[in-house]
């Protein structure tokens, strides 16, 4: 499973705080906690602050490349932004995002074509969100066109199909989970991700339906999510999830987990 | 009381229970702005404040919304149009924003309250809020952005409506957007969820 740590968010108050404060202990200590945890990047969004983005994105890279070896995602709907956090990563690194809105995929292409970086797709059109199935995966497949269409190899395309509140359309759960089961049978080596919290708005409890769909998601062939990597039922849940689906030979992570005592039942 | 039953129906969530209640009051002679105020909408508000309390949930308020909805069309033909006077509303999200879950419950809430809803739907100019404004005579622009990337859309789109001239309120909401930023682009109010967006609807129509 490929896991995106998301804390480092500026639009979470405790790092927008510290960020303005330029509290470099602060966010290290984020980055650090997230490595140990299990994250296969760290994802860094500056977003909130309009015209200081880009110096605060090469600010919390600076800072999270001093503690860990981790690859970062750069986060950022900006393709400047985005471009200042480049110039920090080597070949390892992700984008976050490119979609199929025409000024996005316009700006972001330049900068992922004929690279080893890793991309997330998000499946969005200048048109209203998708809903179904088959408006995700028609989506999905032009802008994997696009992207292998300038040299952006399958495996470092990373699908996000889109989840949608269940509160507000009970199809929403099972139209994603339909479309990353295709996306994932379709394009062999793809990968596909996503964000759980959309899943729950407007319920209670919504870190145990976060959970639940997540491990209903690995189920059908999701193999990346951005997440708290320090939820440990969530990173329990996801290991067992992997085991069940029969992407852990022998068991041998999940057993792993066990004798780390990680696993929070 | 009849119209306490389509109260209580409506809160319930149980749609044939809530035609049977307005039938029964439509056939005792109950006054069909009595139904309208005290059953339909009563019950409504009620869901907005739960709502806003964290007691009821999303889809218990679409639900309450649809069955509301249903005693609502039974007695529209009796209205002798004196439902008017609540106010005109027009509600979109801005310019680039094209998240509109919020929106749809805000735009759902404020017809259960009442009020003549027009949604312009997603990514709305700020001449389009304009336009529609100036056409329909309304009394109140709402505007949503999801986004941290649209909020500068919000502020551009709000200082338009005011350069109009038009004697329109405006009302901001979204997932970014507190009341301190509305104070800064010059909204007239600001709203954290569907059910306060109500209240305040009323507050700003009736200064």
């Amino acid at each position: 499973m490929i896991i995106v740590g998301e804390l480092i968010n500026a639009s979470r108050k405790a790092v927008g705080d510290a960020i303005k404060r330029e509290d470099q202990d602060f966010i290290r200590k984020l980055a650090i906690d997230q490595a140990e945890a299990g994250a296969t990047y760290i994802d860094v969004n500056a977003g909130i602050f309009v015209g200081k983005e880009g110096h605060y994105m090469e600010w919390l890279i600076e800072n999270i490349k001093a503690v860990t070896k981790l690859p970062c995602s750069v986060d950022s709907p900006d393709p400047k932004v985005i471009e200042q956090g480049l110039k920090l990563n080597g070949d390892d690194v992700m984008i976050n995002s490119i979609s199929l809105e025409k000024d996005r995929l316009d700006a972001i292409l330049p900068l992922v074509a004929g690279t080893p970086y890793k991309i997330v797709a998000l499946c969005m059109d200048d048109e209203k969100m998708p809903e179904t199935t088959d408006q995700r995966l028609k989506i999905a497949d032009q802008l994997i066109n696009k992207l292998v269409q300038n040299n952006v190899k399958l495996e470092n395309i990373f699908v996000d199909p889109l989840v949608q509140p269940i509160s507000t359309d009970k199809s929403y759960g099972m139209g994603f989970i339909d479309s990353v089961s295709e996306i994932m049978k379709t394009y062999q080596g793809i990968h596909t991700i996503c964000g759980l919290s959309n899943i729950s708005y407007g319920l209670p409890e919504r870190k145990f339906l976060n959970r639940n769909f997540a491990v209903m998601a690995i189920a059908k062939g999701l193999d990346g999510l951005l997440i708290d990597p320090l939820d440990k039922k969530m990173m329990s849940s996801i290991c067992a999830a992997e085991t069940l689906a029969g992407r852990d030979d022998f068991n041998v992570k999940y057993l792993k987990a066990y004798r780390k005592k990680m696993l929070e039942v | 009381m009849s119209v306490q039953k389509i109260y209580d129906a409506i809160l319930e969530l149980e749609d044939e229970e809530v035609e049977a209640a307005v039938q029964e009051a439509i056939d005792a002679g109950v006054d069909t702005s009595v139904i309208l105020n005290e059953g339909l909408i009563g019950a409504m508000d009620e869901v907005g404040r739960l709502f806003s309390a964290g007691t009821l949930f999303v889809p218990e308020m679409l639900m309450a919304a649809n069955v509301m909805k249903l005693g609502l069309d039974m007695i529209k033909p009796l209205l002798k149009g004196d439902n008017s006077g609540r106010g005109i509303v027009i509600i979109g999200t801005v310019a680039g924003d094209r998240h509109d879950i919020g929106k749809n419950l805000v735009s759902m809430m404020m017809e259960g309250a009442g009020f003549e809803v027009i949604d312009l739907g997603i990514d709305v100019p700020a001449e389009k809020f304009i336009e529609a404004a100036k056409e329909k005579n309304a009394d109140l622009i709402c505007l949503s952005a999801l986004l941290t990337t649209t909020m500068a859309a919000m502020g551009e789109a709000v200082a338009a409506i005011k350069s109009s001239g038009l004697p329109v309120k405006t009302m901001v909401g979204g997932a970014p957007v507190g009341q301190d930023f509305a104070n800064d682009i010059g909204a007239d109010g600001y709203a954290p969820d569907a059910g306060e967006a109500v209240l305040l609807g009323r507050n700003l129509m009736a200064s």
